[in-house]
C-alpha cells in the first residue's frame, strides 16, 4: 500500500524577483498506509505549500517526494497518476464549485478519471453519504446553499475519487463548533472505513488532540517536531513559542496540577481529563 | 505558473527613479516615445539604447526581468520583423532573392523599435505603483475636467482593475489547482475539449469578481465614497528638484533626437 516520503524538500517561491520566499525548506519525512495526521503550525509557516507537494501540485525547488519508492515528479504521467491516489482539499473548497448541480459536482472528479457512467454514480452516492450531503440536495445549484453545505459537498468532491490518501487544508476554517465537529467525525468515520491514510492541516489544537495519532509541527517552513500527541503536548512552553496553543484540556490540567491535585499519565483530550479527575477523587466542592 | 507573468508588475525599491513623482515618469516615457518614432538613423537608435540602459541600471531593473515580459510580446515583435524583412523594396542581398538589404535594416529596427518601446513603458510600471501611477495620471489630465470627462472615475476603474489583476491571477491559479486535484486536465485533447476544460475555471472566478466587486461598493460606500468631489489625498504629489532634471533630461533627449534627425543620422 501507499507509502509517501519526503525527502529534503525545499520550495522557493518566486525565485529571481524581490518577492523571492523560501517557504519549507529541507523537509524529510515518511507517512504510511493508514496512518492519521494533522499537521501543525502557526499562519505562514508553509503547511500549504508542503501538502501541495504531496500530489505533485507544485514542484520541488530541490529534493524530492516519492510514492512507493517513486518519483511522483518523474513525468506528467506520474503527476497526473498522484492526483488519483493522493486526494487533496484546498483550504475554503467552497470556492472551487462550478457545476450546475450538487451532483454533477461532486462527479466531477470521477468523471476526469474516466470510470463508467454506474460506478461514478456508486461513487457519488458514497462520498455524499460520508460527508453527510443529503440525497435531496443532488439536483439543487450548489452556488445557493450554505457555506457549511458547500464545504462538504467540495470534500465529497475528493472523495468520490478514492483517494488513498486524504489530505485536507483546514478543513473546517471558518465553521461554527458544531458544524465543523461534524465534518470532523465524518472525515473520521471514512478513514476508518476505507482505511486510507488521513492528514488534516489545522489549527485547532482540540482538534489535533482528538482525531490525529501523529502531530507534525511546521515552523518557520521546517519540521519543527513530529511524533504522538502525548510527545507533542508536553513541550507547553515551548509551542506557544512558536506561536501555538496547546489543547484546553491539557491546560486545565496543568492549571489543576498547579493547585495540587494530582492528576496522572499525559492529558490532553476532555476525556482524559475527566477520567484522570475521576481517578484522583477530586470532585470540585462548590 | 501564471503567478510569474510580470506584465505591469510593480517592483519595489528605492532608486531615485522610484523616488520621481509619478507625473515626471509619464512626461518622461512620452518624450522617450517621441523620441524613439524619430530614431531613425542608427545613431539615434544608440543613444535610444544607451538611454534604456541606463534608465535600466538606475532602476536597478535586471535584463532578465525585461526579458520575462518581453516574452508574451515575442510573436508580435517577430511577426513585424518578418514582414518588413520580406514586404521591403530595394537592392536584393543576391540576384533573385526577395530578401533586400533595405528589409534587414527595418526588420532590425523596427525589432528594436518594439523592443524599446515596450522596455520603457515597462520601466515606468516596474518602478511605480498602480495608486502612484493613476495618481500621477488623473493630475495630469485635471485640466480635461473642465470639458466634462469624467477623469475622476476613469482613474479609479483604472486603479481598481490594477489592483485587482494580481488578486486574480492569484485566485485562478488557486482555482486551477483545486480543480487539477481533482482529476482536471487543461493541457491535453482537441481544441472543444480544451475550451469545455476550462468552465471549472471561469465559473468560480466569474462568481467569485462578482462578490469582490460587490463587497467592494460595499466597502466604499460605507467610507462614505460619494465620487471625487472634494477628496483630498493621503499621498501629495510634490515635484522637487531631481524631477526638474529629469524632464530636462527628457526634452534634451527629445531635441538631440531631431537634430540627428535632421543630420540624416
Ligand atoms: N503563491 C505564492 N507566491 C509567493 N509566496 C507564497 C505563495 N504562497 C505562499 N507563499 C508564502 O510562503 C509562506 C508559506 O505559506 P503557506 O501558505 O504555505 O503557509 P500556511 O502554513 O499554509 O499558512 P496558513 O496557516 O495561513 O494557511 C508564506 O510566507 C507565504 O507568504
Ligand atoms: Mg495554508
Amino acid at each position: 500500500m501507499a507509502v509517501l516520503s519526503v525527502e529534503n524538500l525545499t520550495h522557493t517561491y518566486s525565485v529571481g524577483t524581490p518577492f523571492q520566499k523560501t517557504a519549507i525548506r529541507d523537509v524529510n519525512l515518511t507517512i504510511t498506509q493508514g496512518e492519521s495526521i494533522c499537521l501543525l503550525g502557526h499562519t505562514g509557516s508553509g503547511k500549504s505549500t508542503f501538502v501541495q507537494h504531496l500530489n505533485a501540485l507544485l514542484q520541488p525547488t530541490s529534493g524530492l517526494v516519492k510514492i512507493d519508492g517513486e518519483d511522483i515528479n518523474k513525468d506528467k504521467y506520474t503527476r497526473r497518476d498522484i492526483k488519483r491516489r493522493v486526494g487533496l482539499v484546498f483550504q475554503y473548497p467552497e470556492y472551487q464549485l462550478f457545476e450546475e448541480t450538487v451532483a454533477a459536482d461532486i462527479a466531477y472528479g470521477p468523471k476526469n478519471m474516466k470510470l463508467p457512467k454506474d460506478e461514478i454514480e456508486d461513487r457519488v452516492r458514497e462520498a455524499a453519504g460520508f460527508t453527510g450531503v443529503d440525497v435531496s440536495l443532488f439536483d439543487r445549484s450548489p452556488l445557493e446553499l450554505s457555506g457549511g453545505q458547500k464545504r462538504r459537498i467540495a470534500i465529497a468532491g475528493v472523495i468520490a475519487m478514492r483517494p488513498e490518501i486524504l489530505i485536507l487544508d483546514e478543513p473546517t476554517a471558518g465553521l461554527d463548533p458544531a458544524g465543523s465537529r461534524t465534518i470532523m467525525e465524518n472525515i473520521r468515520a471514512y478513514r476508518e472505513k476505507s482505511g486510507a491514510t488521513v492528514m488534516i492541516v489545522s489549527h485547532n489544537m482540540d482538534d489535533a488532540a482528538r482525531y490525529a495519532e501523529r502531530l507534525i509541527v511546521f515552523s518557520e517552513g521546517t519540521v519543527w517536531m513530529d511524533g504522538s500527541p502525548e510527545k507533542v503536548f508536553a513541550r507547553t512552553a515551548e509551542l506557544s513559542e512558536i506561536g501555538l496553543d496547546v489543547p484546553m484540556a491539557a491546560e486545565l490540567a496543568e492549571a489543576l496540577r498547579r493547585r495540587g491535585i494530582p492528576l496522572e499519565g499525559a492529558i490532553y483530550t476532555h476525556e482524559q481529563l475527566l477520567n484522570a479527575v475521576r481517578r484522583a477523587g477530586a470532585v470540585p466542592a462548590c | 505558473m501564471l503567478k510569474d507573468i510580470t506584465l505591469g508588475q510593480y517592483f519595489p525599491g528605492n532608486t531615485v527613479i522610484h523616488r520621481l513623482d509619478p507625473r515626471t515618469k509619464l512626461i518622461f516615457v512620452l518624450l522617450y516615445i517621441i523620441a524613439l518614432f524619430n530614431a531613425k538613423g542608427w545613431a539615434a537608435n544608440g543613444v535610444m539604447i544607451a538611454v534604456t540602459l541606463l534608465s535600466m541600471a538606475i532602476s536597478h531593473i535586471s535584463l532578465k526581468n525585461i526579458f520575462k515580459g518581453l516574452k508574451p510580446m515575442m510573436f508580435i515583435i517577430a511577426l513585424t520583423a518578418l514582414l518588413n524583412l520580406f514586404y521591403t523594396q530595394g537592392t536584393p542581398i543576391r540576384e533573385g532573392w526577395i530578401i533586400t538589404w533595405e528589409g534587414i535594416e527595418r526588420s532590425v529596427k523596427m525589432m528594436l523599435r518594439i523592443t524599446l518601446l515596450i522596455t520603457g513603458t515597462f520601466l515606468l510600471t516596474y518602478t511605480t505603483s498602480p495608486m502612484a501611477l493613476t495618481d500621477g495620471l488623473e493630475r495630469l489630465m485635471n485640466p480635461l475636467k473642465k470639458l466634462h470627462v469624467p477623469v475622476h472615475e476613469m482613474t479609479l476603474m483604472m486603479s481598481m482593475a490594477l489592483r485587482f489583476i494580481p488578486t486574480l491571477i492569484e485566485e485562478t491559479d488557486k482555482i486551477m489547482s483545486a480543480q487539477k486535484a481533482r482529476g482536471a486536465d487543461f493541457e491535453t485533447g482537441n481544441l472543444i475539449e480544451r475550451a469545455k476544460a476550462l468552465l471549472p475555471i471561469l465559473v468560480p472566478l466569474f462568481v467569485s469578481a462578482f462578490r469582490r466587486a460587490d463587497e467592494l461598493a460595499v466597502a466604499m460606500e460605507s467610507r462614505c465614497y460619494h465620487g471625487g468631489e472634494g477628496r483630498t489625498r493621503l499621498k501629495q504629489l510634490h515635484f522637487t528638484g531631481i524631477d526638474f532634471v529629469a524632464l530636462f533630461l527628457g526634452l534634451l533627449l527629445v531635441a538631440g533626437i531631431f537634430v540627428l534627425k535632421h543630420y540624416g543620422l
